[in-house]
């Protein structure tokens, strides 16, 4: 036990800014967030994440956001186990057929305003596996998007970005 | 020794080919009614099965084929056959190796060939709402247009009997991972049968390929498996350099194999951090995600991408490193080494964590061997199967790898595993840092002749990568088969959950860690 205290308070807070070309950007834009979550949703951003067919890259990146130098939650924004609780969809592509009608029920389970954030090149587009007998293309194949992260993947700088741009474009 | 034993079972039956490169892998047709003695000759051999595919192969102005590959030590030997068009049959080859219940049943759902004396032919990965006559590999069937739904019902395995319950989860799943359905048969909490089902992530990986030029094939084989996209790339990159035969520079070899390194080290971290936290102690987790993003970071500075994704090609790579990239990535190899040293302690002394980690989920070596399974899982579980080893590819033939076989496969065997295999990449990448040779990065690739094809076989971070590619009258892509280790050690889950307890199924299934679109495709 000892050794384990030891570690966390040597670590200390690793939490920090993000990187410094686009800080500025991230300060305001942080700023901004903090305020349209306080004001949209009482501090607190659900999302509930979806992968309809993605190679996992997106996923990896996705979990970035969550570890402790990005930490998403400082922003109010939490991760939910059920569509159910979210109020945003954070969906990455492309849509495979065998996941289109899972995709669409998660879609039904979630109460308004169900923001859709489609991410990566596949779930804008298709990206490299396009359309096909097995791949339908884009997310806004199948449900409506209101805000796309391009990426192959999308870095956790370019996820934060796309959360917020989704947050604060809505009234 | 694999030639031999064909040879003695089969004699002038087997005939072998030298259009199939590197010549090294030895490939043979032999007469459909043959093919089950063939599978005979290897298990005693003692070989183990490590894929089985079909092609279709009409362009060539034949049938179709089915390929079965079989591997023991450093040798791989494929056996071909020839399956007519008008009777599309061919003898299964489940009874003798268990794997091939997944791969026929495979064949059977995407190329429309029955496994005759297969005793399960529900479609896999094909669902039960797509067109009976939808068969994506064949070269008949247009994949450009999306297909109808029909009406089916897929037939789930049924344990019966007093306070026997069945729990449905997935295809989406609680946390963010990728999306496959498991349905368990518990009494009590104690689970017993876990029946997989995949396929949710299909998106015609395989049938894409065709459409794609050789060049252009590797960008989608780094997407494959996201988490795995290097390995994916080198071994595609190497059957087509084996198919074209061609020799890439000496430094791109060693360049491939720094980012080989440390795409196992970083998924590795993540991992076992991840089941750590599903053992409920996220202190580790967090931990651990702190490193596995400093080595992201460093990436992307010095290769330009977090994940060194399209960095290899055929014929080479396209990034480079020089003194100073050389300097921080040594420099961050030492901050690594000393932290992670630290958390293996805390990982080593915390007896809660301990209590959940010994016992769970064990996968006996028995089984392990039974099921051909391969990489971490197989290395957890007494095999010592690595291809860096067993048919080490350059530069791996240059220096010593020494990999880790634990035998409990148990979930803290599998994280044991793991924090070996950190600590020889991590001397590994010094030793390549130190010893990478001069040179340029890539070389032009000729176009392969028609009707070659070509194999390779890299260890990926979860295990062995194969690779084959197949040229098309015109040289092109005539078939790309694709097998990620998930495609065999998905089974080992399946064998290795009954007898535990439904809460430690998360716990389980972390340990194994498998992609489902690498085996979806």
């Amino acid at each position: 036990m000892i050794r384990i205290l030891h570690q966390i308070f040597r670590t200390g807070i690793v939490t920090e800014p993000l990187p410094a070309v686009i800080e500025e950007e991230i300060i305001v834009i942080g700023a901004k967030l903090e305020e349209a979550i306080k004001r949209r949703f009482r501090g607190s951003l659900t999302i509930r994440e979806v992968d309809a067919g993605s190679c996992n890259g997106c996923e990896l990146e996705i979990h970035a956001i969550n570890n402790p130098i990005y930490n998403c939650e400082r922003f109010g924004i939490h991760f939910t186990a059920s569509p159910r609780f979210a109020d945003m969809l954070l969906v990455t592509g492309p849509v495979s057929r065998n996941m289109e009608i899972a995709l669409r029920r998660t879609y039904n389970a979630t109460p308004p305003p169900k923001l859709v954030v489609a991410v990566g090149d596949c779930g804008c587009n298709g990206g490299i596996f396009g359309e096909s007998y097995a791949s339908l293309g884009g997310i806004d194949k199948v449900i409506p998007v209101d805000v796309y992260i391009p990426g192959c993947p999308p870095t956790p700088t370019a996820l934060l970005k796309g959360i917020l741009r989704a947050v604060d474009r809505n009234p | 020794m694999l030639k031999e034993a064909i040879d003695n079972v089969l004699g002038t039956a087997a005939a072998y080919t030298e259009r199939q490169f590197p010549q090294s892998v030895v490939s043979c047709t032999v007469p459909r009614e043959r093919f089950v003695d063939a599978a005979k000759a290897m298990k005693k051999a003692y070989a183990l099965l490590a894929a089985e595919w079909a092609s279709d192969e009409t362009p060539f102005g034949g049938g179709f084929a089915v390929y079965a590959c079989y591997r023991w030590g450093s040798e791989y030997l494929i056996v071909r056959t020839e399956v007519p068009v008008d009777d599309p049959t061919f003898p299964s080859l489940t009874k003798k190796y268990v794997p091939a219940y997944r791969f026929e049943r495979q064949i059977h759902s995407l190329m429309g060939l029955v496994p005759a004396g297969h005793p399960d032919l529900r479609p896999w990965i094909k669902f039960e709402d797509w067109p009976q006559e939808a068969y994506p590999l064949r070269k008949t069937f247009d994949a450009s247009k999306p297909m109808l739904r029909v009406n089916g019902e897929y037939q789930w395995a049924r344990a019966e009997g007093e306070g026997v319950y069945e729990i449905p989860v997935g295809p989406v799943h609680a946390g963010i991972i990728e999306p496959g359905h498991f349905r368990f048969q518990a009494v009590g909490e104690m689970i017993v049968n876990l029946e997989e089902r995949l396929g949710y992530v299909h998106k015609g990986i395989e049938k894409r390929f065709e459409s794609f030029s050789w060049q252009d094939g590797v960008r989608l084989a780094g997407r494959v498996s996201g988490d795995t996209t290097v390995a994916h790339s080198i071994a595609y990159s190497m059957a087509v350099e084996a198919i074209a035969q061609c020799d890439i520079p000496e430094r791109a070899h060693w360049l491939r194999a720094l980012f080989l390194e440390r795409e196992r080290i970083a998924n590795h971290l993540g991992d076992i951090g991840a089941i750590c936290n599903d053992a409920a102690f996220a202190f580790m987790l967090y931990q651990m995600m702190r490193l596995k993003e400093m080595l992201l970071r460093t990436n992307l500075k010095l290769f330009g991408h977090r994940f060194i994704m399209d960095r290899v090609i055929p014929g080479g790579v396209t990034a480079d490193i020089d003194e100073n990239g050389k300097k921080e990535i040594l420099k961050e190899l030492n901050l690594l080494s000393k932290e992670f040293e630290r958390l293996v302690n805390i990982y080593d002394e915390n007896s809660s964590l301990e209590d959940r980690v010994r016992d769970a989920g064990i996968l006996i070596p028995e089984r392990a061997r039974e099921l051909c399974t391969v990489g971490i899982v197989a290395r957890a579980s007494g095999l010592n199967l690595d291809c860096r080893l067993q048919n080490p590819f350059p530069p791996y033939d240059r220096f010593e790898v020494n990999v880790p076989v634990l035998i409990s496969g148990d979930v803290h065997a599998r994280v044991w595993a793991r924090v070996e295999e950190i600590r020889e990449s991590i001397r590994i990448i010094r030793f390549i840092l130190e010893n990478i040779p001069d040179g340029s990065l890539s070389v032009n690739i000729a176009k392969p002749s028609p009707d070659t094809s070509g194999f390779a076989a890299v260890e990926g971070w979860r295990g062995e990568i194969i690779y084959w590619v197949q040229a098309g009258p015109r040289g092109e892509i005539n078939r790309c088969m694709v097998r990620d280790p998930s495609s065999v050690n998905w089974l080992g889950l399946e064998q290795a959950i009954p007898n535990n307890i439904v809460p430690d199924f998360p716990l389980c299934n972390k340990s194994f860690n498998q992609s489902y679109s690498g085996h979806d495709l």
